[in-house]
């Protein structure tokens, strides 16, 4: 019953997030300041997360591949293949529902229990699309764009650290990185991409926005929700690769 | 003038406000006070809309405030400022941004003429010169004295202030009494705090309102408080015995100045 009750409260938030702003000047800057905040702040985590997975990827599939019979290009599709499939948009949305998600449910929080909020209420200020939205909609264009990211900069680490390593020369990695290469899955990462953004903003600003009590429910609110982002993402994960591959 | 009548409120089965009637005048300071617990914070964010009654009717000069239009509501919010407890400036931005982002919000004024507004409001608290400081550079007394600078900047009909003097020392107190006192005469507004500071009582309480248990027990002004034979109110403001000692010195002052009277 309690899960209903949140679960309508979350829908609800969402719905009132959907009002005409007081001033767009004011809103667009807001949004501006969490692209900001999103976007360039979560850059150097992904950066470095992207590099070392197709670094990892690269020389784990070498170590499997013992038969003399798959040619060492297969290293680079394979390589390719996850990268876009599953470890950029997944390994990086739960990277960045720590990063981000914990960042937005700890400030809303914060906002709240310091009657921050409230504060913006009483001036005739709807919070929900002052706050929420332009969090949700930075997300959304910012998340996509640092998976898209994540992908060339795993796929370059793991031609890197294949050259770097003798695994397999980089005029071989390529041949494999342009065989067989299907467009449907960069639209299947993209799919991910816009979901797993989705859910690693509204959910920690729902967690943020309720809280209530003081600074230790702020960082239980902000704990609750980086647990629940996480396991979100790895069900809605399943559900996209079993409705869309 | 707000009118408010008959107000209830309750959280699950446990019943905060019980048929509240009070009438808070304009020009004037309008006192909620009231030991811990009873009612007066909940009565004050219904009054504001933070919370929504159960019953009764919260009007601002006539106009009921559950018969408005949302947009109706967010006009009437404009013309309402708000002094939290803990001031509620917000912490990313500097003493100027903030008291600047009403006006950013809501007017169409030019820079310069906003920058003209935020200075006029910021002497007007004595705060001049912290522009460019943040929250968390600044004490405890100047936080307030900002937070009525954001809440006066749009020329509020409305004041509302929550405990203004939680944490403050009594000097400080004195000063941001003082400030509250004056820009309710000054700008003719409906100022309406919530306070259990007896300094604070006897110094701007021009209207008062004792809470007790979610109901209204006594109202009054700060001249008739001294000699209110309620029982509950009495317990309330006489509960420190330096104070029951001063009520005493007070009452034979005022008996010995009668005899003297009477025998001129």
């Amino acid at each position: 019953m309690k899960f209903f009750t949140k679960f309508g409260q979350y829908l609800l938030m969402l719905k009132g997030m959907f009002t005409r702003p007081e001033n767009p000047k004011m809103y667009w800057q807001e949004f501006m300041h969490q692209c900001v905040e999103i976007g360039i702040g979560s850059l150097p985590i992904v950066v470095i997360i992207s590099l070392f997975l197709g670094a990892v990827t690269t020389v784990q599939t070498a170590y499997q591949l013992v038969s003399p019979l798959v040619p060492a290009s297969t290293i680079g599709q394979i390589v390719r293949d996850s990268m876009i499939l599953e470890l950029s948009p997944t390994v990086v949305s739960i990277v960045l529902a720590g990063v981000v998600g914990s960042k937005i449910a700890s400030e809303l929080g914060n906002m709240r229990i310091s009657e921050q909020i409230d504060a913006l209420e009483i001036m005739g200020i709807n919070t929900k699309t002052y706050l929420v939205l332009p969090k949700i909609l930075a997300a959304l264009l910012m998340i996509p764009c640092l998976i898209t990211l994540s992908a060339f900069l795993g796929i370059w680490g793991g031609r890197t650290a294949a050259n770097l390593s003798n695994i397999v020369a980089s005029d071989i990695f390529d041949i494999g990185l342009r065989s067989n290469f299907s467009p449907k899955n960069v639209w299947f990462a993209l799919s991910k991409a816009y979901t797993f953004a989705f859910i690693v903003s509204s959910v920690p600003a729902y967690f943020g926005y309720f809280v209530s009590g003081g600074s230790l429910e702020i960082g239980r609110s902000s704990t609750t929700s980086v647990v629940v982002s996480c396991i979100l993402i790895l069900v809605a994960d399943y559900a996209l690769a079993a409705l869309l591959l | 003038m707000i009118e408010i009548t008959n107000l209830k409120k309750s959280f699950g089965d446990r019943t905060i406000l019980e048929d509240v009637s009070v009438v808070m005048e304009t020009g004037k300071s309008n006192l909620i006070i009231g030991s811990s617990g009873s009612g007066k914070t909940v009565l004050l964010k219904c009054i504001i809309g933070l919370f929504t009654p159960d019953g009764g009717i919260v009007s601002f000069d006539g106009k009921i405030m559950a018969d408005l239009t949302v947009e109706e509501k967010k006009d009437l919010r404009q013309q309402i400022g708000m002094l939290f407890q803990g001031s509620a400036l917000f912490d990313s931005m500097t003493v100027e941004k903030n008291i600047k982002f009403p006006l950013d919000m809501f007017t169409t004024l030019t820079h310069g003429e906003k920058m003209k507004k935020v200075n006029e409001v910021l002497a007007r608290v004595n705060m001049e010169g912290a522009n460019k400081k943040l929250p968390s550079e600044i004490s405890g007394g100047m936080k307030k004295r900002v937070g009525i600078a954001r809440a006066i900047v749009l020329n509020p009909k409305y004041l509302f202030c929550d405990e203004p003097n939680s944490g403050l020392d009594p000097q400080t107190s004195l000063v941001i009494d003082r400030l509250i006192r004056d820009i309710t005469t000054e700008f003719n507004i409906t100022t309406v705090v919530v306070t259990h500071d007896m300094n604070s009582v006897m110094e701007i309480g021009d209207h008062i309102f004792y809470m007790y248990k979610g109901h209204k027990q006594w109202e009054g002004s700060n001249k008739e408080i001294i000699h209110s034979n309620d029982e509950k109110l009495n317990e309330f403001i006489f509960a420190s015995d330096f104070l029951q000692d001063a009520k005493q010195m007070r009452m034979m002052q005022e008996d010995k100045h009668k005899k003297e009277t009477v025998n001129i």
